[in-house]
């Protein structure tokens, strides 16, 4: 469980990152922070791991306050998948993957061992465990990522944007892949991005952050869609937008939904 | 060419001396300008000036440096040792530029996510800073050994043997053949080292020269 307690964090100027932020994060559970560029998102991720230290409030993980651990020993025990990947160019993917268990003292081989394992889980070939980075698609690079961050087994995966730089397609299999991954797993994860559906489709609860790190509205996906709680919420997720405004007509006995410039989208079970 | 088939054993030993100066000198620089350039790169308000500092050691005439360091480092003027000391602080000022350039060419995201997956700042510097380093500090460090070995002639001067000494004896003597010698060994030498740098590069750097193959399907 992640718990932030009225965290701030201000940078000499006029306007704080965040200021007064709150949440908690359940274990085994999928929270997204979503908003634009300038919420803070990113910041709050980071704090966890202590990449930024908050100037106001606490960050807790089960009940400790990250302050107290050693950011090294910390951050090896909690999962990071980065946008682009985040890989070191100069290794090869295995040893990219085997990264942390190498660093806490895990054998070489040991560690390439079961990194190939990874690669599999993550739906890569083994076999590309001996190219480098840069001979990989982004694609393939942000499944790296993931196996990297799931090398140790932690119980927190933080996620900051993992799949904002490849193509639509991509991203849509990645997607899948990570809740595929996550109801097998049950990590705990915070997830940050700017994109609404994908913070729909992945988070059991999402964050709409406005300006500042202020919560414009939590809570499940079907909860905010139902009932946004202002205009910023309803223009960020997009509720009054042709697709998201869906009817019901009738053809042929069946019963097909349309949007609201009237195309079908789509077509009720029966 | 009867000059060279006379004298080539006194060539060889000459080269040795060569190298054995030369080599050291670079070694050295090496290790002083790393360091340096990693402090200027990571801390340019001390680094700024430390730099120019540095790349101003440049300007020394050689021959009243050769004359300096006896006095301060207490070693005899006419001493190999003399002359390695002179040569490292012209490598020095020849190379920290480009090695604060080196660790400048360092993606800082790769650096930051170094840090993010939890490597000690010690295990940043050996595993990532550099490592990633290398082709860039290489450039400095070619340029470095070839104007090092041809920068070892002057020794010759105060009397410390090298194929220098191949170029004031031949002066003195009017042997052209001599100096021609001297001076093409010398560069001889120096397209040796250049040489061996670079296979050393590559081998340093396999990830450089990995041409990006086309990806398969995820």
């Amino acid at each position: 469980m992640i718990e932030f307690e009225s965290v701030s964090k201000t940078y000499p100027g006029p306007t704080a990152a965040v200021s007064e932020f709150s949440l908690t994060v359940p274990s085994h559970r999928t929270v997204v922070l979503v908003g634009s560029s300038g919420s803070g998102k990113s910041t709050l991720l980071r704090m966890v791991n202590r990449m930024v230290d908050p100037t106001g409030g606490r960050v807790l993980i089960d009940d400790e306050d990250v302050r107290d651990r050693d950011p090294v020993a910390l951050r090896r025990s909690i999962g990071y998948v980065l946008q682009n990947g985040g890989l070191m160019p100069h290794w090869t993917v295995l040893d990219n993957v085997a990264t942390v268990p190498v660093l806490t003292g895990t054998p070489k081989r040991q560690a390439r061992l079961a990194a190939k394992e990874l690669l599999e889980r993550v739906g890569l070939d083994p076999a590309m465990g001996r190219r480098y980075p840069g001979q990989l698609s982004g694609g393939q690079q942000q499944r790296v990522g993931v196996a990297r961050a799931l090398a140790t087994d932690p119980n927190i995966l933080l996620m900051d944007e993992p799949f904002g730089a490849v193509d639509p397609i991509m991203r849509r299999e990645l997607q899948e892949e990570l809740l595929r991954l996550q109801t097998e797993l049950h990590k705990t994860i915070l997830f940050v991005t700017h994109d609404i559906d994908e913070a729909f489709l992945l988070g059991d609860e999402v964050v709409v952050l406005r300006e500042g790190g202020q919560i414009a509205q939590r809570g499940t996906p079907a909860e905010i869609l139902a009932a946004p709680a202002d205009d910023f919420v309803r223009g960020f997720t997009g509720v009054d937008r042709a697709e998201r405004t869906l009817s019901t007509m009738e053809v042929d006995g069946r019963t097909i939904a349309v949007d609201g410039t009237g195309r079908p989208v789509g077509v009720f079970a029966p | 060419m009867t000059w060279l088939n006379a004298n080539w054993p006194q060539v060889i030993e000459l080269s040795g001396d060569h190298l054995a100066l030369s080599v050291p000198a670079i070694l050295i620089s090496i290790l002083i300008a790393v360091p340096i350039g990693r402090l200027a790169h990571r801390r340019p308000k001390i680094g700024t000036p430390l730099l120019s500092a540095a790349t101003l050691m440049y300007a020394i005439p050689a021959l009243p440096l050769l004359i300096i360091i006896p006095v301060v480092f207490g070693i005899p003027l006419r001493s190999p040792a003399t002359m390695i000391v002179a040569l490292s602080v012209y490598g020095v000022a020849l190379l920290v530029r480009t090695a604060a350039d080196a660790f400048g060419s360092v993606d800082a995201r790769v650096r930051e996510a170094a840090v993010a997956v939890g490597h000690s700042p010690r295990s940043v510097f050996w595993r990532v800073d550099l490592p990633l380093a290398i082709p860039v500090l290489l450039s400095g460090i070619r340029v470095v050994t070839v104007s090092t070995v041809s920068l070892v002639t002057i020794g010759a001067l105060i009397g410390v043997p090298s194929l220098g000494t191949l170029l004031t004896d031949g002066f003195q003597r009017g042997i052209e053949a001599e100096v021609a010698t001297g001076v093409i060994v010398t560069i001889i030498l120096a397209l040796i080292l250049d040489v061996l740098l670079l296979a050393a590069g590559r081998a340093a750097a396999p990830w450089t020269r990995t041409p990006r193959a086309k990806a398969v399907a995820a």
